[in-house]
């Protein structure tokens, strides 16, 4: 049994490593969903007001927006090449918990989008006016929420792997599911920003991504296997 | 009687939404049907195929 | 037993006879409530002392939400059914639910927006209902999104299954957190009668009303679900017989 755990490990990690080093390599793309975070919240501020006083208000929707979106952008790539080259079909096959491993795929997907919007969340959030105490809840916030959209991200594009490349289907079906996210996330992030206790909603957020990571294992496995029938 | 379709100042508001939600529960009842002719009619052309392969 | 009852209903010939023959016994007592609900609410319940006669809105608006709602539950439990026990009926029945589910989901949206503009002064505010209903609908477009995407029936079936189960998880939670932000923003509640507790006048024809949608629904789900039936079976047997059946009797 923990022989089998083992195995797992190690192949989770091999993956992870392998996914990692592929991204990198395409080092365009895996930087676009941060590069469009950033541009979306310098957005805006250049859509409203420079004062910061005034783009504190807006600065929580601006920065969840801003990570739903990107989140979305990284998404379709996630399955859809292991898919084609046969490689998904390998992890099936190989008589490795096929959940775990496509939790892993997923976890390189937050790796590449979430983690780098989350390191870079301080800088964005004090751009658009929140103040220093603001950050540890800000980034706290950001972290569950970026994991939760990296899960529920994840069931949509296995479920939309195998069509041909429509980023509006996939943007529908995730968007609904995200909806939850966004309203305790920013709504964390605004009372973090007004320095008022901020437990209520960041523990319901962290219900959310709790959920997600309990449900997901099992979406993402139909979805997958239907995907590659 | 045009006291009723008044309905008190709100006939604006309130007959629309009598008469889309009877025009809804009517086109459902006609897709529905449609739909199930057109099944009807695919199935009965799918064996006329094999009786004719047969 | 249940399990022999279950199995049965499951069979398709079975359930394509029972289907037709059980969907007139649903569709007409469906217009018998519904007129029955129609002139308690417009005609006998007194109007609302704060709404005037502007609440009997809510003799269309409130059954086609719950439409809207249950139908979503329907279309969901019935492809878990279908992907659990591989049963073709249940596949039938959870796509057949979907064009009806959306349609009242927007009538739904459509009337709340109407009772909304007398009474706030606007088409559209953002209150947990119009909203909850709103991402609702995107949950019904996605769904038929995702069919229509996928060319093979037997995995659309499959593949909308998993999306309606993660879907109806999710519904309740939107609703809250929904419901939860707009607390916060002490946004218009929506659409509250004058009194806390309705009088009987008032509430009989709303469950009338909501009792004839539902059972309309399951005649229309009956008749829809006969053909998405046929559209899955290749077995040439039954449905010859049943077509030849359906050729004699009614249409």
């Amino acid at each position: 049994m923990s022989g089998q755990r083992v195995r797992f490990a190690g192949a989770a990690g091999a993956l992870i490593a392998r996914d990692l080093r592929l991204a990198l390599r395409r080092s365009g793309d895996t930087l676009q969903p941060l590069g469009f975070f950033v541009v979306v919240t310098a957005l805006f501020p250049l859509a409203l007001d420079p004062q910061l006083s005034l783009l504190r208000d807006i600065a929580p929707a601006a920065l969840w927006v801003g990570a739903l979106l990107s989140s979305l952008l990284a998404l379709d790539l996630l399955f859809r090449e292991d898919a084609q080259d046969g490689a998904l079909e390998q992890l099936a096959l190989c008589g490795l918990p096929f959940q775990g491993l496509l939790l892993a795929k997923t976890a390189v997907h937050w790796l590449l989008t979430g983690l780098p919007l989350v390191l870079i969340a301080p800088l964005a959030a004090t751009a658009l006016g929140a103040p220093y105490e603001a950050i540890p809840g800000i980034l706290a916030a950001l972290l569950l929420g970026t994991i939760a959209l990296s899960l529920i991200g994840a069931v949509g594009a296995g479920l939309t792997m195998s069509l041909k490349r429509n980023g509006s289907l996939l943007a529908l079906l995730v968007l609904p599911l995200a909806v939850p996210v966004l309203i305790f996330g920013a709504r964390a992030t605004a009372l973090a920003i007004a320095g008022e206790p901020l437990a209520a909603p960041l523990y319901l957020l962290a219900a959310i991504t709790v959920l997600s990571a309990t449900l997901a294992p099992w979406a993402l496995a139909a979805a997958v296997r239907i995907g590659l029938e | 009687m045009l006291k009723f379709m008044a309905m008190g100042g709100y006939a604006r508001y309130l007959w629309p939404c009598y008469a889309l939600t009877a025009a809804v529960v009517g086109l459902n009842i006609h897709w529905a049907r449609r739909s199930l002719r057109a099944a009807q009619a695919e199935a009965r052309r799918r064996l006329a195929g094999l009786k004719v392969a047969s | 037993m249940a399990w022999v009852w279950f199995h049965r209903f499951g069979s398709p010939p079975h359930f394509y006879r029972l289907a037709t023959r059980l969907a007139p016994w649903f569709g007409w007592p469906a217009a018998a409530l519904c007129l029955a609900g129609l002139i308690g609410g417009l005609g006998l319940a007194p109007p609302d002392y704060q709404q005037g006669d502007g609440f009997r809105i809510i003799y269309v608006h409130a059954p086609v939400a719950w439409l809207s709602l249950m139908i979503y539950v329907v279309m969901a439990s019935s492809a878990a059914v279908g992907l659990i026990w591989r049963m073709t009926v249940a596949y039938a029945v959870a796509a057949s639910c979907a064009p009806i589910g959306a349609s009242f989901t927007a009538v739904a949206l459509a009337t709340g927006m109407l009772w909304g503009r007398p009474m706030w002064g606007t088409y559209w505010v953002w209150d947990p209902r119009l909203t909850s209903e709103l991402l609702l609908l995107f949950l019904y477009l996605g769904y038929m999104g995702l069919r229509n995407a996928i060319d093979d029936i037997g995995r659309a079936d499959r593949a909308s299954a998993v999306l309606a189960i993660v879907g109806v998880v999710n519904v309740p939670i939107i609703h809250y957190s929904v419901t939860w932000w707009n607390s916060l923003h002490q946004a218009p509640s929506v659409l509250k009668l004058g009194r806390p507790t309705m009088p009987a006048a008032m509430l009989i024809p709303l469950l009338l009303m909501l009792a004839g949608f539902t059972v309309y629904f399951v005649a229309l789900l009956l008749t829809r679900a006969r053909g998405e039936l046929l559209r899955r079976e290749r077995n040439a047997h039954w449905i010859a017989k049943a077509l030849g059946a359906t050729a004699t009797g009614e249409g």
